[in-house]
């Protein structure tokens, strides 16, 4: 590797100048657990490198008055799972962003580099779409929010604009009856990619769903919000018909990639399986069972 | 580009290195620093041999830059041992041959220390899951396994 510069500064501000002025030289480093491989591998040679961990609001999580969090772009799953309550809150997006890598890669990697990696693949995305987190992202022209699911662009590549920075994502307060779940399948039980990953977030009353959101990741060239299956599901008291509904609406979105891991049909038909057990368990966890 | 100084806490003890800013932790550590336990494996955060903790939290040192050791405290398999007294792993490895050619055995060891500090009391489960990040050329899995409960279990019992 040639001339790198290296830079930690302490403010958003001193960053997102550093950030804008080198230019597409320039490689955000939150846990690096994807751009050190890829400088390694030779994929990328950046001039300068920002770290935004010396950054409080990058590191920080906090329960905002309303009950909903902030979580900092750069807090790792690591970290996200030793707060005493986010887990309790929102256990969906703590099992997916707990579902990358290995447990030394969790204790570096972010939910921010697992999207602004673009994979459409990244575990803890499907989950944050199913959270409805909006992620606050700050450049040289200010700060704007953007929903996470209109950050992918396609594979490797996002929406944010040249010099613009992920600061944090957004969840919304809960109410009663709610809770979420992600599940992924990969062809061995730990440290693979999602063949198919879907994250499902409920709100139950009475035995009836009052609303719901479906991500589904690994099938598309991005991670989708998948609207007609969430439709299916409001309204159900999550029956037989409506979730045949709910999982034949997320079998039809998939575009996926026919590869080793899994073939078009495959990833297909495991979109609506993985539906129905996922809302399963967002539903069982909602009710308090 | 001038080499970067970095002030440090590695094994307990205050440090200070000079390093590229593109040099990984194990690249300092291995060279600079001298402390070779920590292996290189694969350099791509798969294999775990590089294993250390970066303030208690078990990372790969391949997949973090020796810069961002700044201001933080890291440890070692150097550091596992009090002197001659091996830690009751490393004791516990040895006596039930948890280990074949010992390049995954240093990074195995500095889990399995992160993992029972964290959880004293591991099921194999659990014990499996959290070594999942180590790989073992030698298919040596088991035998780590038991090494890693059985320690836990007569750590439990002092």
């Amino acid at each position: 590797m040639t001339e790198l510069r290296y830079l930690a500064p302490d403010t958003l501000d001193e960053a997102i100048g550093a950030f804008a002025k080198a230019g597409s030289a320039a490689r955000i480093l939150a846990g690096g657990t994807d751009l050190l491989v890829q400088m390694r591998s030779g994929v990328l040679k950046p001039g300068v490198i920002v770290d935004i961990k010396k950054i409080p609001e990058m590191t920080a999580i906090e329960q905002t008055a309303d009950g909903g969090f902030r979580i900092g772009a750069a807090v790792s799953g690591m970290a996200l799972a030793e707060h005493g309550k986010f887990g309790k809150i929102w256990p969906g997006v703590l099992e997916a962003v707990n579902l990358i890598g290995s447990k030394q890669v969790q204790g570096r990697a972010s939910a921010g580099g697992n999207l602004c990696n673009g994979s459409p693949a990244g575990d803890s995305v499907p989950a944050m779409v199913a959270a409805g987190a909006v992620v606050t992202v700050q450049g040289p022209n200010g700060r704007r929010e953007m929903k996470v699911e209109d950050v992918p662009a396609g594979p490797g590549r996002t929406n944010l604009k040249p010099g613009e920075i992920l600061v944090s994502f957004a969840l919304p307060p809960r109410p009663p009856g709610s809770s979420d779940a992600y599940l992924r399948m990969i062809p061995r039980t730990e440290m693979d990619i999602a063949v198919v990953g879907v994250g499902v977030s409920l709100t139950i009353k009475d035995g009836t769903v009052t609303s719901a959101r479906v991500g589904l990741g690994a099938v598309a060239p991005t991670v989708l919000l998948v609207e007609d299956a969430a439709k299916a599901l409001i309204g159900s008291k999550l029956d037989d018909a409506a979730l045949a509904k709910a999982a034949a609406a997320c079998s039809a979105a998939c575009r996926p990639i026919d590869d080793k891991r899994g073939t078009i049909a495959y990833r297909t038909k495991v979109a609506g399986v993985l539906l129905k057990r996922t809302a399963g368990i967002a539903a069982q966890r909602a009710q308090g069972k | 580009m001038a080499k970067v100084h970095v002030t440090t806490t590695i094994n307990g003890e205050p440090m200070e290195f000079l390093c590229e800013p593109s040099d990984t932790m194990l690249d300092a550590l291995r060279g600079t620093l001298n402390l070779t336990g920590s292996k290189e494996g694969c350099a791509s955060g798969d294999c775990g041999a590089c294993s250390i903790t970066l303030d208690d939290r078990l990372v790969c040192s391949c997949l973090m830059l020796a810069v961002e050791s700044e201001g933080h405290e890291i440890r070692t398999i150097e550091g596992m041992a009090q002197g001659d007294k091996l830690h009751p792993l490393q004791q516990k490895f040895l006596e039930m041959a948890a280990l074949q050619c010992g390049i995954c055995t240093s990074g195995m060891l500095v889990a399995s220390d992160a993992l029972l500090k964290k959880n004293p009391d591991p099921s194999e489960e659990e014990v499996r899951f959290w070594l999942a990040g180590n790989l073992c050329r030698c298919t040596g899995y088991d035998k780590i396994v038991r090494a890693v409960m059985e320690t836990a279990a007569e750590m439990r019992a002092q």
